[in-house]
């Protein structure tokens, strides 16, 4: 009785690859910004201003992707922006998965009044239209990197604590919810070892989901000057300038904005991928 | 005696009915069951659909809470106890699911189903145990590395009785568990289970509404009709002499063989 349907490894797909490769890039680019920064983001040149990519002709060596234009280097300012959108989507995305999670599978799972304190709760904080509630919040708390987490954080625990619930909800009717109980396990130890393996795929998925959210959420609030003080670069800044100047130096706007494009939907692909890759049950 | 059912009752609310304020009307679905289950015994529970089958099941086994009578299970009365009081005992009941799909999670390989249980119960040497419980149901020991959906559905419910016989038993509740498979997979399902109780020593309870199996399978037969029972006793007597109405509609509907029946 031997057969290969247990020994099949699936490959890592493609969509991994890709998603895994441009994320690795920036932690990489972030976290060695000082040393493979070509220049001081900040360094202003009046002189090298608006300089073109290095492919077009009459470029100055050493500006790979062009110049701002108060010459401040553009690849240089996009990998020191790529600090500031990855702790943002990291730290904001993990403690906005964590409340929403937890709440959502106690709901889920244990129903009765905890569910019913929970869901309501849910319903009334999502009567608030969120970008006002955000922009309401960030002018109250006075802009800044934390600001900007506990905004994010704020307004999207509820999409995690809905989603969580409803699946855990579904999970908990499954009859190996049952069979633990006649197995003797306690209600908290079954949610942790039987209800939690098979809500976190769902997890992950919008973990990730999420901390694409966080980089736009991030960029949307610099470029309505929101966020971070104006001189640390980032990439809704660096869009924000560039849209003004669009007709005399593109690359300033195209080049941020390609990076933030490349990076959200990586972070949206890497779900789907990890899913395809760890998930034993293949749907 | 394993069990002593005492005038069971169980209601349930039914939501659908519940008015905007106040509480849900109760539909009763047990009406006051008495029986017992001798030790040793195969007993078979028949009934239609909605009969209460699976609810008696879940409250011999705690699943659901009694509203009214008693159960007595080895001469400790199981009725109200908490779940706190329940599972130092609950390894000596066990339960094989209808739907083995569902009653094995999806993300656990065949070994830790099966280990799972054991260690909640402190038991020891393991690997060993999870073994040995998978040759009782003739499946491979390399399985245990499997995922529950790399099994074909006769496997998988072989999971199922190896989860419940691994942790040595005195009790077994089977509720429809070979509703799900194809004739020859029950056919192999219910021979299984038939040499495991002689084998192991085992009470078994056996819920189905198929009442040829039962026939095969069960010294003992109990009929269920909208949650009262209609008649009990030998299942070769209740077969020749069925006394209920009910009962003998019940085996009219299904074509026994007749083995002196001509051919036209
Ligand atoms: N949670 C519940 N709430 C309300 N009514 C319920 C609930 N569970 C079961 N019932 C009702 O109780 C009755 C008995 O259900 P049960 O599942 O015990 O029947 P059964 O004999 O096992 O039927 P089947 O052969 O279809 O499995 C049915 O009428 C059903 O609608
Ligand atoms: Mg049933």
């Amino acid at each position: 009785m031997r057969d290969a349907r247990g020994e099949v490894r699936r490959p890592i797909g493609l969509r991994l690859w890709l998603s895994g490769g441009w994320l690795t890039l920036l932690v990489l680019g972030a976290l060695l910004a000082p040393w493979v920064a070509p220049k001081d983001p900040l360094m202003q040149d009046l002189f090298l201003g608006r300089m073109p990519p290095f492919w077009v002709a009459g470029t100055e060596p050493g500006y790979w992707l062009g110049t701002d234009s108060l010459g401040r280097d553009v690849l240089s300012r996009i990998l020191y922006g790529t600090r500031l959108a990855l702790i943002v989507a990291l730290v904001a995305g993990t403690l906005t998965c964590l409340i929403g999670a937890t709440l959502g599978l106690i709901a889920g799972y244990y129903r009765g009044w905890p569910d019913r304190i929970i869901s309501r709760f849910v319903d009334i904080w999502m009567a608030f239209p969120p970008v006002l509630f955000a922009i309401l919040l960030i002018a109250v708390l006075g802009p800044g990197l934390v600001s900007i987490i506990i905004a994010i954080v704020v307004i999207d625990w509820t999409r995690f604590a809905r989603v969580v619930r409803a699946e855990a909800m579904s999970q908990g009717a499954m009859d190996y919810v049952a069979s633990a109980q006649v197995a003797g396990r306690t209600r908290f130890g079954t949610m942790l070892t039987e209800i939690l393996p098979n809500v976190l795929p769902t997890i992950v998925a919008l973990l990730t989901l999420e901390m694409g959210i966080a980089v736009i959420v991030e960029a949307i609030l610099s470029f309505v000057n929101l966020s971070i003080s104006t001189d640390s670069p980032t990439w809704g800044g660096m869009i924000a300038e560039g849209r003004t100047s669009v007709h005399q130096a593109w690359w300033v706007l195209v080049f941020p904005l390609i990076t933030l494009f490349l990076t959200v939907l990586s972070f949206s692909q890497l779900g789907e991928g990890l899913k395809d890759r760890f998930d034993p049950v293949l749907r | 005696m394993m069990y002593q059912v005492r005038d069971l009752r169980l209601s349930l609310p039914d939501m659908t009915r519940k008015p905007l304020l106040g509480s849900a009307p109760r539909i009763e679905i047990l009406r006051g069951l008495t029986f017992d289950v001798p030790r040793g015994a195969v007993l078979g529970i028949v009934g239609g659909s909605g009969s209460g089958k699976s609810t008696l099941g879940r409250a011999m086994l705690r699943l659901l809470e009694p509203t009214g009578g008693s159960i007595t299970f080895e001469g400790t009365d199981i009725t109200h106890l908490t779940e706190n009081q329940l599972r130092p005992m609950r390894h000596r009941f066990q339960m094989i699911f209808q739907d083995p799909m569902s009653s094995l999670n999806p993300r656990r390989r065949v070994g830790g189903i099966i280990a799972g249980p054991l260690k909640l119960h402190g038991m020891d040497r393991l690997t060993t145990r999870v073994d040995e419980a998978l040759d009782l149901v003739g499946l491979p020991r390399s399985f245990a590395r499997r995922f529950p959906h790399e099994l074909s559905g006769g496997q998988r419910q072989r999971v199922g009785i190896a989860r419940a016989i691994a942790l040595r038993p005195d009790f077994i509740l089977a509720d429809e568990i070979v509703s799900g498979l194809d004739v020859s997979s029950q056919a192999q399902v219910l021979n299984l289970l038939g040499g495991l109780v002689k084998e192991l020593g085992l009470t078994l309870a056996f819920i189905s509404h198929d009442l040829s199996v039962i026939r095969r399978l069960c010294n003992r037969t109990l009929v269920l009709h909208q949650g009262e029972i209609v008649e009990e006793g030998e299942t070769a007597q209740l077969f020749e002499a069925p006394q209920a109405a009910y009962t003998r509609e019940l085996l009219q509907a299904i074509p026994l063989p007749d083995p002196y029946q001509e051919w036209a």
